[in-house]
């Protein structure tokens, strides 16, 4: 201890102290606060780029969202349409199905109606037919019996024929 | 491309002159005058010798001195310097280079000016009392007619302490210049930016807290630095001990004092002086307590450490080295030599460690104060 | 007197080693218990070895 306080040089001390005092204030005025100040702008700088990258970042992805959005939306636009668009094709499909349908069984109600009436005059004029046919018949068989009797009833017979085949 | 190597040839160029201006120095003093017996480290052969040698280095010193031999004719020749003495005398301010000294460290030589006569005696400069023409010693080598006088020589630690000065001071301003021209340092800067970052982010910042550490940052990265570089200095040939010397880091250690003393806040003070949450009785006793651990011990455990670690790693590695002389008769000098490189060459290496570790515990301690007499408590 | 000064360093030195090994054992089984507390564990432990150290020192040259 007493050597150490007798190494101790209270001149070197003070020298020290005033050349350490000076050599802070020099380094601080001309070195840190410089070197200080532009660390921290560039940190600032690198941290304010970080930043403005990340909200790109979230910008784009908001614009992807929308985008993505809007895509769906036209998918689900165009499915719709489709959907329509099918579902008209069926109704005109059905309609013209049942219109022609109708159409069909209407011609085919006229027809049966013409033949039906087609049939009836022609009932009418074969009973007509048939009438004078049986007048001319008899007129015939009343003739024929005034000469043969035999004969008479083959006429008749074969006018029957004649009139059945008719 | 081009520009860049021209300018690294540039700096190295300089670094060169100034490395040849400091030796061309050297040589031009390398013949002041001779004194054959003076107390200079002279010739060292014996354990005594050595430890004397060893013990001569690890004080500051009055010139700058890089080596010594005996030429043919029996004369001392020396490789140095003078650096100029300082003195505060009985009779006012004394001044002299150092080489009137004739390299004398024993006291017999005595230089005379503005009537008070001067000895230098164990790398100290003393004042003969009026009256005395020799100095004396007593039985445990105290002189009895001389006394100390205040020296502010630039010694050869004053001179280390402005060399590196003025290089930090260079460096970091051309730091500081760069960064006005651009965002990203090139050259020497681009190995000075990550240590100043180290010291602000891994120092500063944990120790003292977001909010204060700014304020601090200035006289933390100087003390770093300071330490760091002198403390490598030390390990060069130049044989500087400047952080070895207890006058340096009591200094460095009572700037750190003042600067947490001073900035401490009304809870660092209450904490001391008043303990919140113990007993009143309890409390003067541990405001004694607190009051020597923040005013005594935590100072000097700073200075005390640092001025060990450094003194001691020069005495290891100077015993070291003199294992070629101490050994020499039960190795041979083959086995003596090479166990001393090959020892001082690992001990160096760990050397290196612990200039950078000294600088760091200190700085580290030192924001770890700040921040202990900055922090807010939560109140309680 | 020489001597019990040297036995008074040799027994510091001990106590320090003793302490500085336990520091330093103790911080190593922290870290591999928690690895990615590396930093804090190794802040901390360089601050206890430093105390230890300059107690150590004061002691050393309170007998010198």
């Amino acid at each position: 201890m007493d050597k150490l306080l007798n190494d101790f040089s209270p001149g070197l001390f003070v020298v020290q102290t005033i050349l350490l005092l000076l050599l802070i204030l020099l380094m601080v005025k001309f070195a840190w606060k410089p070197i200080m100040n532009s660390l921290n702008e560039r940190e600032e700088g690198i941290q304010d780029a970080l930043d403005s990258a990340e909200k790109a970042k979230l910008e784009m992805q908001n614009l992807q969202a929308d985008n993505q959005k809007l895509l769906n939306d036209a998918r689900a636009e165009r499915e719709a349409m489709l959907k329509e668009a099918r579902e008209i094709k069926n109704s005109m499909i059905e309609g013209a199905k049942e219109e022609a349908q109708t159409q069909a069984n209407k011609m085919i109600a006229q027809a049966q109606e013409a033949i039906e009436s087609e049939k009836k005059s022609a009932m009418a004029e074969l009973k007509s037919h048939v009438a004078g046919l049986s007048v001319d018949i008899a007129e015939k068989v009343v003739r024929q019996e005034l000469s043969n009797k035999d004969k008479q009833l083959a006429l008749v017979e074969s006018l029957l024929g004649e009139a059945k085949l008719n | 491309m081009i520009f860049l190597t021209m300018k690294v040839a540039k700096q190295t160029f300089k670094f060169f002159v100034l490395i040849s201006m400091l030796f061309a120095s050297t040589f031009a003093m390398a013949d002041t005058p001779i004194n054959k017996d003076g107390d200079d480290g002279g010739q060292v052969d014996t354990k005594k010798e050595v430890e004397d040698y060893i013990l001569h280095h690890i004080q500051d010193s009055h010139d700058f001195s890089l080596f010594s031999y005996t030429s043919d004719a029996g004369e001392r020749k020396h490789f140095g310097f003078p650096l100029p003495v300082i003195v505060w005398s009985s009779n006012g301010l004394v001044s002299f280079m150092s080489s009137e000294f004739h390299h004398n460290d024993d006291g017999s030589v005595i230089v005379e000016k503005n009537g008070v006569k001067l000895v230098k005696s164990h790398s100290k400069i003393l004042e003969l009392d009026a009256g005395a023409s020799a100095v004396s010693y007593d039985a445990e080598h105290h002189a009895t007619n001389a006394h100390r006088v205040w020296d502010f020589s630039i010694t050869k630690s004053v001179f280390g302490v402005l060399v590196i000065g003025l290089l930090m001071l260079f460096w970091f301003s051309g730091l500081a210049r760069q960064y006005k021209k651009k965002q990203i340092p090139t050259g020497f800067g681009r190995v000075l930016e990550p240590l100043v970052l180290y010291v602000r982010d891994e120092i500063a910042r944990p120790n003292i807290g977001e909010k204060h550490y700014r304020r601090f940052t200035g006289y933390l990265l100087t003390v770093f630095f300071f330490i760091w570089i002198l403390n490598l200095l030390g390990l060069t040939p130049f044989g500087f001990n400047v952080t070895g010397q207890l006058a340096v880091t009591a200094c460095l250690a009572i700037f750190t004092l003042v600067i947490y003393t001073v900035s401490g806040n009304k809870d660092y003070w209450m904490h001391i002086l008043w303990m919140p949450g113990v007993p009143y009785l309890i409390r003067p006793v541990l405001a004694i307590i607190e009051l020597a651990g923040a005013l005594v011990i935590k100072p000097f455990s700073l200075l005390v450490r640092l001025f060990a670690n450094i003194s001691a790693g020069h005495i290891v590695v100077m015993s070291l080295i003199a294992i070629m002389f101490t050994l020499k008769e039960s190795l041979g000098v083959v086995g003596a030599t090479g166990l001393s490189l090959v020892l001082s060459f690992f001990i160096t290496l760990i050397e290196v460690l612990v200039a950078f570790l000294q600088a760091y515990i200190f700085t580290m301690l030192s924001a770890l104060f700040i921040g202990m007499a900055v922090a807010e408590h939560e109140h309680h | 007197m020489v001597t019990y000064n040297l036995i008074g360093a040799g027994l510091i030195v001990i106590g320090a080693g003793i302490g500085l090994g336990q520091i330093g054992g103790k911080a190593m089984e922290g870290i591999a218990r928690q690895p990615e507390a590396y930093g804090k564990i190794q802040t901390a432990m360089i601050i206890i070895a430093a105390l230890l150290e300059g107690l150590a020192f004061g002691a050393l040259f309170l007998g010198k």
